[in-house]
Parts: structure tokens; sequence; C-alpha cells
């Protein structure tokens, strides 16, 4: 690794850019994309549990149904909501839309605070259907 | 001084050889997912901490057991491609991500094989 730029001077690093909303999103897509792919693993263990019989669909069923399962589960519910939003604003972009500097950091924003309110929406009917 | 090939030009596929089809992909799943993962959060609401019976009774349902195929098969597609986006982006070694690649192609495969066979056990076999 010696001297691997040729003494050409590197761009620099993250600290020096001044934040924005479309910073933290493109990240919060990345790691709520990473999430949701270990989160797969809560997914597949309710399937195969239901597959396998009462016995241990009860048993997962209950660590869910614990607080801490709960926890969990109400995290991804946000990480699969965020990621959606996050998708359809990246599919937005890809189309050609949504560039503007003021726009995107409103949607940044929004992003933000509609996933959160939706995920909110969907434990409340989950709640009450229960 | 334009050095490509005639051929190289034709196929428009780059230095990486494979042009958009990762990019592609990435953006057909995720279109694909926005109904799938919608019905998805409908039926968790419908079901989430419901008892044995009332579950299986709901996945032995075909339209809802293909949903959830397909709903399985999108993401494993589309999160095999994510994470060797992730893999690439931040492993610089070139064995540790090889070996990283590999787990993330066995690790989608083996999920997905163990999501699909389960919700076809319950339909074909309660
Ligand atoms: C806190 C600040 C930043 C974070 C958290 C961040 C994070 C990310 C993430 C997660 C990606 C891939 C996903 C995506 O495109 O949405 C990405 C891609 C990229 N970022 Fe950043 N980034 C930041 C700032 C910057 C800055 C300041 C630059 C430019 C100097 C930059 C240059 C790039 C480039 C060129 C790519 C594309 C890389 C590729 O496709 O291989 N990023 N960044
Ligand atoms: C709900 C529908 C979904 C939509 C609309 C969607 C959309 C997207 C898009 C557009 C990207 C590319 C982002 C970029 O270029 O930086 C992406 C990346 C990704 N998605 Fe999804 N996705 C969805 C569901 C999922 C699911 C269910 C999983 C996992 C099981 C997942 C895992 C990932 C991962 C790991 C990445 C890579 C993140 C990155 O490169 O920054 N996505 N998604």
């Amino acid at each position: 690794m010696s001297n691997v730029t040729n003494g050409r001077p590197l761009s620099p690093h993250l600290q020096i850019y001044k934040f924005v909303p479309t910073m933290a999103m493109s990240i919060v897509h990345r790691i709520t994309g990473g999430a949701l792919y270990f989160g797969t693993i809560l997914v597949a263990a309710w399937l195969v549990a239901a597959a396998s019989g009462k016995e241990s669909f009860d048993w997962v069923n209950a660590i869910y149904g614990s607080f801490l399962g709960q926890l969990v589960l109400f995290g991804y519910t946000w990480a699969m909501i965020h990621h959606l939003l996050g998708g359809l604003r990246h599919i937005a972009w890809d189309l050609g839309y949504g560039f503007e500097k003021h726009f995107a950091n409103k949607l940044a924003r929004l992003s933000v605070i509609s996933s959160a309110a939706l995920t909110v929406l969907v434990w409340i009917a989950i709640l009450i259907v229960r | 001084m334009d050095m490509r090939t005639p051929l190289a030009k034709v196929r428009g596929l780059g230095s990486a050889k494979s042009g958009t089809e990762h990019f592609w992909r990435v953006r057909t799943t995720a279109v694909v997912l926005v109904p799938l993962t919608l019905f998805y959060i409908v039926f968790l609401i419908a079901h989430a901490g419901a008892p044995y019976e009332v579950v299986v009774a709901a996945l032995v349902n075909p339209f809802v057991c293909v949903i959830t195929a397909l709903t399985i098969v999108a993401s494993i597609v589309h999160m095999q491609l994510g994470m060797e986006e992730i893999i690439q982006d931040y492993i610089h070694s070139e064995g540790l991500k090889v070996a990283l690649l590999l787990l993330n192609a066995f690790f989608s495969l083996f999920i997905g094989g163990l999501c699909l066979f389960a919700a076809l056990k319950i339909a074909f076999a309660g």
C-alpha cells in the first residue's frame, strides 16, 4: 500500500462536509437494508415454526410476544417502512425526478417523520386487531 | 482518443463487464417488493401474535401462500444483491471480500430455501 495515490491529493474525508438530511437518509437506507437482511431470520423462524407444529410455534410466538421480542419487531417494522419509503425516493431519482436541493432535503426529513408515524399507526392497528 | 473496440462499444457493458445489470435487478426487485411488502404488512397486522391454528389456516390459503412465496423470492434476490454492494463498497481485501460474497450467497439461498419449504409444507401438508 505504499503511495497508492502516486502523490496525487486524496479527496477530503467525510467530517469536512456540512451535514445535510439527504446524507443521513443515504446511510439510513443502507443500514435499514442491512437490518432487513438479517431480519429475514425472524421471518424464517416464524414460518419454519408454523410448519413444524403447534409446540414450536407457541415457543416462537412466546419469544416474539415478550417485551424484547416486541421491541425488535417494532424496530423491524420501522426498518421495513423506512426502507420502503427510501426505496421509492431512490426510484424517483432513478427516473430523474426530485433532485432539487431544498425539495430533496424536505423529502429526506419527511421520510423519517412519515416512517415513524406509519410504524406507530401499524402498531396501533396491530394492538387493536389483537 | 477512444481506446474501445467496436465490439465493446456495441455491447456497452463497460469495464465491469456487466453493464447496468446489477443496478437494474435491484430496481426491478424493489418495484416488485413494494406491493408485496404492503400486502405483508397488512397480513402481519391481522396475524401478529395469533394462535397456531389461525396462522396455519391463513397460510394454507392458496392466495396467501403464493404471495408469501413471491415475497420470499423477490426479497432474497434483492437482499443478496444489496448486501453484495455493501460488501464490495467496504471490504477491500480480496480474500475476505470473496469469502463474504460467498457467505452472502449461501445465507440468502439457505434462508430463501427454508422459508419456501416452510410455506409450501404448510400449504400442502398443514
Ligand atoms: C455522512 C456522510 C456520508 C455518508 C453516511 C455516506 C454514505 C454512503 C452510502 C451508504 C453510500 C451507498 C448508498 C447510496 O448511494 O445511497 C454512498 C455512496 C457514495 N458516496 Fe457517500 N456518504 C457520505 C458522504 C459522502 C461524500 C461527502 C462523498 C463525496 C466526497 C461521498 C461519495 C460517495 C460516492 C462516490 C458514492 C458511490 C459509491 C459507489 O457507488 O461505489 N459520500 N455513501
Ligand atoms: C419494500 C420494498 C423495498 C424497496 C422499494 C427497496 C428499494 C431498494 C433500493 C432502491 C435500493 C438501492 C439503494 C441504493 O442504490 O443505494 C435498495 C437497497 C437494499 N435493499 Fe431494499 N428495498 C425494499 C425491500 C428490501 C428488503 C425486504 C430487504 C431485505 C430483506 C432489502 C435489503 C436491501 C439491501 C441490503 C440493500 C443494499 C443497501 C445499499 O446498497 O445501500 N430491501 N433497496
